[in-house]
C-alpha cells in the first residue's frame, strides 16, 4: 500500500471515505455502472485500503462521466465522484502515462455532443 | 507561596472542583492512591459555574500562584448546562488576565469526569509543575494580605 | 461568638498513617471559635458520633468540623447525628483529608500540613453556615399524560391501575395514535387494533382516567408535585356529551372529498367524521376546512339528521384548568417527510409508498378491505421492491443521523405477510444491514428469508424512474454479486426515518425540559434514569424519548408510571435546602439570573417596598422557587449586582474557604 499515494488522493478529493456506511447507493445509482470495472462504492473502499495503484491502472477512471449522481445521493455525503476525479488526476500526474497523444483527439471529437471535458469541468467547479 | 532558601519554590494552587464529577474524581485519584503534590487546595462547589470570577482573582489577591477549576465534561453537566456557562466565564476571565499580564499558564479549566481519577491526579501534577515553572504570582498578590 | 467543636478522624490509620491527626487536632484548636478539638480512631463509628452528639450537647456548639473522608461519603451521617443533637444538619462541615490527602501524599510534615489548612478552610466555612431547614412542597395526586398513543395508554392505566387520577390529552380527534393505524405487529403477526382497542376502551371506561381528545396542551406552570396545566379543547362542532357514535352524520354529509388522514390520504372521507370504526371516544367531529356549513353557511345536514341533536356549528375552543402532580410526556414520532429524495419518485408516482402507507393499504379496515391493491390502478402487484434506511442513518443535511430502529422488523414483517398472502408476488428487500437485536427478531427475519423466499439483497436503491407502461424501473446496485440491478417493479415501499412530532419541540419549551438536536427528550441519565427527564416531575414514554418498536414503548410507559407513581405517593416532597435566594433589597431585575436558570425556577415579581422617605415603591425583583431550583448556583454568578447566592456555598462562605486556605 502506497501512503503518500492514498494521503494525495484524500487530500485532493477532500473526501473523508471514513463516512461511507458502505450502502452502495452510489453504485445504484451510477449511470455508467456496466462500463466501469471498479464502481464508485469500491473506488471509496480502495482508497480507504490504500489500494490506489490498481485503481489508477483500471480503464474506470475515465468512465465516470462526473455526472455527480453519487455526490447528490450519497446518504452520508461521501461524494465519490470526487474520490474517483482524484485517483483521475494522480494517473494524470504520472510521468509518461499519456493515455492519448495529441493527434488522437481530433478523431474522437463528437460534433453532437458537447465536449465531456467543459461539461464536468462546469460540474466539477460548480460543486 | 512560600519560598525557602534551600527549599525549590512551592506554589500554593486552589483548585475548584465540582460536586457531581470532578470532586468525585479527586475522591477516585485518592481512592487509587495516585499522587498529586501537596500544594494543591481543593475546594468543592456544587458546580463549576458556581465560580465567581472574583473567587479566582480573590484567590490570586491571597497569593495564590495558580488556580485550577474542574467541572464536567461538556454535555455530562449535572445540572445540564451549568460547564457551558463556565466555559464562557472563564474564557472572559483569562482573557482579561492575559490584559493584565497574568501568565495563561497560572489559570486553567479542565473537564474532569467521576470516573477520571487518573486524568485529576496527572492534571495537578502538569499543573503544579507548569506553575513552578513561572514561580511565585507577584502581580496580583496584595502586599497587605501576606501573612506575616 | 461562634462555639465551633472539631473533630479529627483517624479512619484506623488510612489517615493516622501520613497525618499526623494529634497535631492537626491542635493546630485547629487555636483557630478562632473552636471550643473543642480533639481527634478519635473512626469518627463515623456509632461511639465517634455520640462524641460529636456529646460534645455538642455540653459545649454548646454552634458548628462542627469533622476532619475525615470525603463528604461524599459521610457528611449525612454526621448531619443526622447533628440533628439528633439538636444542631441544625447544615452547620457540619466535613474537610476531606482521607481522600484528598492523606491517600494521595507520603511525606507526613507535608500531608499533616495540608490537613490543617483544610481544617482551617472548613472552619472558616461553619463561621459563615446558617441554619437551614428543607422545605416540604405538598404534591397534587393527579396525573397528566400528554399524547394518547400506546405509550400513553399504557402509562394511564398503569398510574390508574395504582389509584390516581389520570387526565389523557391527545391532539386528534381519538386515542390510539399511530398503533391504530398498523395492521399486524411482529413479531408474533398478530393484529395490532385486536390487542390495541381493548385497551383504549379500557382507558375511557376507567373511573381513574379522563380523557381529553382532540386537546392540546396550551401552557405550564409550577413544578414538580404541583403544576398548572391549561388545556386548549378545540371544537369539534359536535356536543361529546350527547353524541353516540351513530354516524348517520357522516354517511350524509355531502361533502366526501377529503382525504382520510387515518388512512394516510389514500382514500377520502366526509367533512364530518369518526377517525375509524374503534375510536375512542366514539365522537363525530367536523372539520371547519372542508364543512360548507362552517365555510359558507349553506348545508345543515349533519345537524338535521342527527337524532341527539349533538351538532353545534357555533362551538368554540375551551381552555380548561387542571393541577397535577407529575407529568408524562408521551408524544410518539412521525414518519420524515419524503420530498427532498426525488430520487425515490415518491411524489411522482403513486405506486410508491411509505410503509405506514403499505399498512393501510394491506389493513382490513383500509382503503381496499384488506386486498393488496396498486394506488394507481387498483391491480395486484406482481413485484415488490422495498427500500431500507430512507432518510435514516444519514449526513446531517440529507436527512437524520440516527437509525429508527423499527424499519429492519416492520419490513421482514410486510415481505412475510405479502409473501404469504400471495405467493406470485417477488418481493426485493434492498438492506445495507438488517438490525434485529430483540428477543424472537433474528428468528423472525430469518423466516423471511428461509420459509418465506424474500429476496434480501445488500446493496440501496440509487433511482426509482416510473415507466410509461405503468411500471416502476428501481435501478439498484448488489454489493455481494458486484453488480447493478434493474428491476421493473409494481410498488415501491420506502421505510422511512421516523421523527419526533413536530408538537413535541414547543412542548418541551413548555416543560422546560431538554431535547437533543433531533427533537427527542433527554432523559435525566442515558442508562440509570431512561424514563425520567432532567426537570423534576415530567416523565419520558415511548417514541418521544428515541425511536422504539411496541414491546419497547410499552415497557418505558410502564416504567414511566412506576417513576410517576412514585412521586404521586408522596403527600409531600422535600427540597433540598441548599438552593439560590435573592436580596430583594439588591436586586434590580435585570432577568439575567433568569436566563441562565436551566430549571426555569427563577420568576420575577412586583413587590412593593417602603422606601426611607416614607413614601413606597413598587420594584421588579427575582424570585426563587426553592421547591425547583437544583443549586446549581450559575445564576449567583450572572447577577450584576450581587443580590443572587447560594445556600450551603454563599459568596462569602466560599471566600472564606478561599482566604483560609491561602493565609
Amino acid at each position: 500500500m502506497n501512503k503518500n499515494l492514498k494521503e494525495q488522493v484524500l487530500r485532493s478529493s477532500g473526501v473523508n471515505v471514513l463516512k461511507c456506511m458502505r450502502c452502495g447507493k452510489c453504485s445504484g445509482t451510477c449511470p455508467s455502472y456496466d462500463e466501469m470495472e471498479y464502481h464508485p462504492h469500491q473506488f471509496v473502499y480502495m482508497v480507504e485500503k490504500g489500494d490506489i495503484e490498481t485503481l489508477m491502472k483500471s480503464e474506470s477512471i475515465y468512465k465516470c462521466l462526473t455526472c455527480f449522481a453519487c455526490v447528490d445521493r450519497c446518504p452520508r455525503g461521501v461524494q465519490p465522484a470526487k474520490v474517483v476525479e482524484a485517483v483521475r488526476l494522480a494517473a494524470v500526474r504520472q510521468q509518461d502515462g499519456n493515455r492519448l497523444s495529441a493527434d488522437q483527439i481530433p478523431s474522437l471529437l463528437d460534433e453532437d455532443l458537447p465536449q465531456q471535458a467543459i461539461v464536468t469541468a462546469m460540474r466539477k467547479y460548480a460543486k | 507561596m512560600q519560598v525557602n532558601e534551600n527549599k525549590e519554590f512551592q506554589p500554593l494552587i486552589v483548585a475548584f472542583c465540582c460536586n457531581w464529577c470532578s470532586y468525585a474524581g479527586a475522591d477516585l485519584s485518592g481512592t487509587n492512591r495516585l499522587n498529586y503534590p501537596t500544594n494543591v487546595k481543593i475546594i468543592r462547589v456544587p458546580c463549576s459555574c458556581r465560580v465567581n470570577p472574583m473567587f479566582i482573582l480573590r484567590a490570586f489577591q491571597r497569593g495564590a500562584d495558580g488556580v485550577i477549576l474542574c467541572g464536567c465534561h461538556p454535555g455530562d453537566c449535572h445540572y445540564t448546562s451549568g460547564n457551558y456557562f463556565t466555559r464562557r466565564r472563564m474564557t472572559l476571565l483569562f482573557s482579561m488576565l492575559d490584559f493584565l499580564g497574568i501568565e495563561r499558564d497560572r489559570t486553567r479549566v479542565e473537564w474532569v469526569s467521576a470516573a477520571e481519577g487518573a486524568k485529576f491526579a496527572a492534571t495537578m501534577n502538569e499543573f503544579t509543575e507548569a506553575v513552578k515553572k513561572l514561580g511565585p504570582n507577584r502581580r496580583l498578590e496584595d502586599l497587605r494580605c501576606r501573612k506575616q | 461568638m461562634q462555639r465551633i467543636g472539631v473533630f479529627v478522624c483517624h479512619c484506623g490509620t488510612n489517615i493516622a498513617a501520613t497525618v499526623d491527626v494529634k497535631a492537626v487536632a491542635e493546630a485547629l484548636s487555636h483557630e478562632p471559635g473552636v471550643v473543642i478539638s480533639q481527634d478519635y480512631q473512626y469518627m463515623c463509628s456509632e461511639s465517634g458520633q455520640n462524641l460529636v452528639k456529646d460534645a455538642i450537647k455540653e459545649h454548646k456548639l454552634s458548628g462542627v468540623v469533622i476532619c475525615s473522608c470525603s463528604p461524599r461519603m459521610h457528611e449525612n451521617t454526621f448531619r443526622k447525628a447533628a440533628a439528633s443533637a439538636g444542631l441544625n444538619p447544615y452547620l457540619v462541615e466535613i474537610a476531606n483529608i482521607r481522600e484528598q490527602c492523606s491517600w494521595i501524599h507520603k511525606e507526613i510534615a507535608t500531608a499533616t500540613e495540608k490537613a490543617i489548612i483544610l481544617g482551617r478552610a472548613a472552619v472558616a466555612k461553619v463561621h459563615l453556615n446558617t441554619p437551614l431547614t428543607s422545605m416540604e412542597s405538598p404534591v397534587v395526586k393527579r396525573a397528566l399524560v400528554i399524547g394518547g398513543g400506546i405509550a400513553g395508554i399504557q402509562t394511564a392505566l398503569d398510574i390508574a391501575e395504582a389509584g390516581f387520577d389520570v387526565d389523557i390529552v391527545e391532539k386528534k380527534p381519538t386515542i390510539g395514535g399511530k398503533m391504530a393505524q398498523i395492521d399486524k405487529t411482529f413479531p408474533t403477526l398478530d393484529c395490532a387494533a385486536c390487542i390495541l382497542t381493548p385497551k383504549m376502551v379500557e382507558a375511557s371506561q376507567n373511573e381513574h382516567i379522563t380523557i381529553h381528545s382532540f386537546s392540546e396542551v396550551e401552557e405550564v406552570k409550577g413544578f414538580v408535585g404541583n403544576f398548572t396545566v391549561k388545556i386548549r379543547k378545540k371544537a369539534r362542532y359536535v356536543d361529546e356529551t350527547k353524541c353516540t357514535g351513530c354516524g348517520l352524520c357522516t354517511e350524509k354529509c355531502p361533502m366526501k372529498k377529503v382525504p382520510n388522514e387515518f388512512n394516510m390520504g389514500l382514500d377520502n372521507r366526509s367533512a364530518v367524521y369518526i377517525p375509524f370504526a374503534q375510536a375512542v371516544p366514539k365522537v363525530a367531529t367536523i372539520d371547519p376546512n372542508y364543512c360548507m356549513m362552517l365555510k359558507n353557511g349553506k348545508c345543515g345536514v349533519c345537524s338535521k339528521v342527527c337524532s341527539v341533536g349533538a351538532i353545534d356549528y357555533k362551538q368554540e375552543d375551551r381552555i380548561i384548568e387542571e393541577k397535577y402532580g407529575a407529568i408524562v410526556v408521551a408524544t410518539g414520532f412521525d414518519p420524515i417527510k419524503l420530498d427532498k429524495y426525488d430520487e425515490f419518485a415518491y411524489s411522482q408516482c403513486p405506486d410508491v409508498v411509505t410503509s405506514l402507507e403499505l399498512e393501510r393499504l394491506m389493513n382490513a379496515a383500509g382503503p381496499n378491505g384488506g386486498t393488496l391493491l396498486r394506488p394507481s390502478d387498483k391491480t395486484h402487484p406482481h413485484t415488490i421492491v422495498f427500500v431500507q434506511c430512507v432518510g435514516s442513518r444519514c449526513d446531517d443535511s440529507k436527512g437524520k443521523p440516527y437509525c429508527s430502529k423499527i424499519c429492519c422488523m416492520y419490513t421482514a414483517k410486510h415481505a412475510m405477510l405479502i409473501r404469504e398472502k400471495y405467493p406470485d408476488t417477488e418481493v426485493y428487500v434492498f438492506y445495507i444491514d438488517v438490525r434485529t437485536p430483540g428477543k424472537n427478531f433474528d428468528e423472525f427475519y430469518r423466516r423471511a428469508v428461509e420459509q418465506y423466499n424474500v429476496h434480501y439483497i445488500k446493496g440501496m436503491v440509487g433511482k426509482v424512474t416510473p415507466k410509461s407502461d405503468g411500471k416502476i424501473g428501481v435501478q439498484a446496485s448488489d454489493l455481494l454479486s458486484n453488480e447493478q440491478l434493474h428491476i421493473d417493479a409494481d410498488m415501491v415501499v420506502l421505510a422511512a426515518a421516523i421523527e419526533p412530532d413536530k408538537t413535541a419541540r414547543p412542548l418541551a419549551t413548555m416543560l422546560t425540559t431538554q431535547m437533543d438536536t433531533n427533537d427527542f427528550f433527554t432523559e435525566a441519565h442515558p442508562k440509570l434514569r431512561p424514563v425520567e427527564s432532567a426537570t423534576a416531575g415530567i416523565f419520558l414514554s415511548g417514541a418521544c424519548q428515541g425511536p422504539k418498536d411496541i414491546p419497547e414503548t410499552v415497557a418505558q410507559g410502564s416504567a414511566a408510571a412506576a417513576k410517576a407513581i412514585g412521586l404521586l405517593c408522596k403527600n409531600s416532597i422535600t427540597c433540598n435546602p441548599c438552593v439560590a435566594h435573592s436580596d430583594e433589597l439588591k436586586c434590580n431585575g435585570c432577568s439575567s439570573c433568569e436566563k441562565v436558570c436551566p430549571y426555569g425556577a427563577i420568576t420575577y415579581i412586583e413587590k412593593e417596598f417602603r422606601m426611607p422617605d416614607r413614601t413606597t415603591a413598587i420594584r421588579r425583583v427575582a424570585s426563587v422557587n426553592p421547591a425547583v431550583c437544583q443549586g446549581c448556583g450559575a445564576c449567583t454568578v450572572a447577577c450584576p449586582s450581587g443580590a443572587m447566592d447560594l445556600n450551603g456555598f454563599s459568596n462569602s462562605q466560599i471566600m472564606a474557604e478561599v482566604d483560609a486556605i491561602c493565609k
